[in-house]
């Protein structure tokens, strides 16, 4: 289908809005050759897409406007895990911030020099895995970010790295515009933990793609926040060999405007998978999760695990889909996404989907959307516990189904601390 | 202790009166056993002076050692030293029993101006309290009552009663699903903090849990109103004769 006239204008603004990358390797040029053909045919995201209904993606095509920046009154995330340590401020590697970027196991590279070289193994991830995500739904923003993203890491894990790397984007502009990339390769029985933070940016457009040989693993938690008035578009890529496991979970505290892609694809049999998240908004908060998985192989399973906590008008979206074709017999799919609703006029829009050709399966999809519940509160008062503190454990507990998709249990229990930090400050 | 005069209180919902006027005094280190039909208002008579939501009182007062209950939130009834073990303990997915429990304790301590219990000291008297009620570690650690069995969420509430040390405890049907030996449990539970002070109001429909709990006095309610207060032979009569009698004398 043609794409209209505003549409196409749209889109080359989009385009124009970056400085095209030069003096790159030819895979890199050729990758991105290919990302703007594909973002030239679906064009910029409007309204009338199928997966943008529930989320308006104009403030996303708009060029970033001055946000404020957070005092941090926190300590910074991750502050007491051992980790490797990567900073990006306004979306620029910083070697001077940053540790050393060498660890055993583990060969980290930045995107930019990655892409000046002729030959590297990024080519066979690098946009491919973006490409493969493209259909069939379209993810232009994640294109976009294909075409013309120079910053991030290629990180390539060979063994069991001994300590986490930690990416963590720092905010010094009010009305910055960023862009990362980043390309994680995991060789047969590697393992290896990342974690990302930060506000990032005033308008902040991520893209990651994983590959996950046989038998490795990722970890990956993430927080999104909690400077408020930023928006962020991000996208994740995994695809995921012969009994290996990925696990990712985002919290995302605040934000206007939240976008959190995620396309899983299953390669090999007997995998895992788990994309999670647990979110709070308050006020004019938008957060919008949009999951993609495809069984492709045997005995497979994967989770999906969403939970939102809405104050005072914010929206909560989840749409998430779980493919599986005939060949994928023995999958296990499971999909749960629940809002809770501290006032009448917050909005939950949930769309869960399943589309299964195998006749084996077990697929199973919940999504619920409702107040804090009357009756576990009067227990809990009835104990003594005074209403406001009350209405917080069950908050807090709500989103815990969540935070224990996560491995790591001093991770897990961090989270559990912001989280709490979040609704502490939010009250009525 | 408690003292109900002339209770009246409806269905928020629904135009529909429950309590029709009860009068009940229960006085220090007391026992009391309510029982009656399906339908007549006991459990309500429970969450009103609880003070759950969902219900209006229409007339009357609810008073324990002369505070005003209906008045206050349901925490302040608790800080007060109300206390009600639930028929149905709601199941709270998310929340650690210790959690719950220390926040419970300690909620009520700070309330009442006293000092805080400490983890440690927090940790040791809960432990103790548990093995009397045969209730494991594992069961403190798991989230409030989920995937417990009847029984267990039954000894559960007693091993709060017994955390928070109420001087009014009511006992909603707290023999429903427990079998004969839990029953002697959680019974055992009860009798051990039976003190001279502290008062029990537990409603019932079995006499067979009073050959456990022996109560002072006996009332048996219907249609929202006491219409009968004896002894503990009042409960043998029920179990015997079934409530028709009864009911035909009062009519």
């Amino acid at each position: 289908m043609a794409l209209a006239a505003n549409n196409i204008d749209a889109t080359e603004a989009l385009i124009a809005a970056y400085p095209a990358p030069s003096g790159e390797g030819k895979w890199a040029s050729d990758a991105r050759v290919r990302a703007l053909t594909t973002l030239r045919q679906s064009g910029a995201p409007v309204r009338r897409d199928e997966y943008w209904k529930f989320t308006n993606p104009a403030r996303l095509l708009e060029p970033a406007k001055p946000a404020a920046i957070l005092e941090a009154d926190e300590v910074p995330v991750f502050e007491d895990t051992d980790k490797l340590l990567v900073v990006f401020v306004d979306g620029v590697f910083r070697a001077d911030l940053s540790d050393d970027l060498t660890m055993e196991g583990v060969e980290i590279e930045t995107l930019a020099s990655a892409m000046s070289k002729d030959i590297h193994w990024a080519a066979d991830i690098y946009g491919v895995l973006e490409a493969n995500g493209q259909n069939p739904v379209s993810r232009p923003l994640a294109a976009l970010n294909t075409a013309v993203a120079t910053e991030g890491l290629v990180i390539h894990v060979t063994g069991k790295a001994s300590k986490p790397i930690a990416l963590r984007y720092i905010r010094s502009g009010a009305d910055t515009d960023v862009m990362v990339h980043n390309v994680i390769k995991l060789d047969a029985g590697a393992d290896l933990t990342l974690l990302e933070s930060g506000p990032a940016a005033a308008r902040f457009n991520s893209s990651l793609e994983v590959e996950i040989a046989d038998s490795a693993a990722l970890h990956h938690v993430r927080t999104q926040g909690r400077d408020h008035e930023r928006l962020a578009a991000t996208h994740m890529f995994a695809r995921l060999g012969k009994e290996s496991r990925f696990k990712s979970f985002t919290v995302t505290v605040n934000g206007v405007l939240t976008r959190n892609e995620a396309v899983i694809e299953f390669t090999g049999d007997d995998a895992f998978a788990t994309v999670s998240g647990a979110s709070a908004g308050d006020g004019a908060y938008h957060h919008d999760d949009t999951v993609f998985v495809t069984h492709d192989a045997l005995n497979c399973e994967s989770r999906q695990v969403f939970k939102k906590v809405l104050r005072n008008g914010a929206t909560g979206v989840f749409q998430g889909k779980i493919l599986v074709p005939s060949h994928a017999q023995k999958t296990d799919g499971y999909q749960i996404a629940q809002g809770m609703l501290l006032e009448d006029d917050c909005t939950f829009l949930a769309k869960p989907e399943l589309e299964i050709y195998a006749d084996d399966v077990i697929c199973s999809h919940g999504s619920t959307c409702g107040a804090v519940d009357e009756t576990a509160l009067f227990y809990l008062t009835s104990r003594g516990v005074p209403k406001d503190q009350a209405q917080d454990m069950l908050v807090l507990a709500f989103m815990d189904e969540s935070i224990q998709e996560i491995e790591d249990t001093a991770l897990a229990d961090e989270i559990r601390e912001r989280l709490g930090g979040w609704v502490e400050r939010h009250k009525d | 202790m408690l003292k109900i005069e002339n209770l009246k209180a409806s269905l928020e919902e629904e135009d529909k009166q429950i309590l029709k006027g009860i009068d009940l005094e229960i006085g220090e280190g007391e026992v009391h056993a309510i029982m009656g039909p399906n339908g007549s208002g006991k459990s309500t008579l429970s969450y009103v002076l609880s003070g759950k939501g969902g219900y209006v009182v229409d007339g009357g007062s609810a008073s324990l050692d002369g505070a005003d209950l209906l008045d206050m939130e349901p925490e302040e009834r608790a800080a007060e030293g109300l206390f009600l073990a639930f028929q149905y303990p709601v199941e709270i997915p998310g929340v650690g029993n210790m959690t719950f429990l220390r926040t419970a304790v300690n909620s009520q301590r700070k309330m009442r101006g006293e000092e805080e219990l400490n983890a440690a000291e927090f940790l040791k008297l809960v432990r103790a309290r548990a093995k009397d009620l045969k209730i494991d570690a594992d069961m403190l650690k798991r989230p409030v009552n989920v995937g417990f069995s009847g029984g267990e969420k039954k000894r559960n509430e007693i091993l709060q009663m017994a955390m928070l040390e109420p001087k009014m405890c009511i006992l909603d049907e707290t023999d429903s699903g427990l079998d004969v030996d839990a029953m002697k449990l959680v019974s055992e539970g009860v009798n051990a903090m039976r003190d001279g002070k502290r008062s029990f109001l537990v409603i019932t429909h079995y006499q067979r849990l009073l050959d456990h709990i022996k109560p002072d006095v006996v009332h048996i309610m219907a249609a929202g109103k006491i219409i009968k207060s004896g002894g503990p032979e009042l409960a043998l009569q029920v179990e015997n004769e079934g409530y028709a009698d009864l009911l035909n004398e009062v009519a």
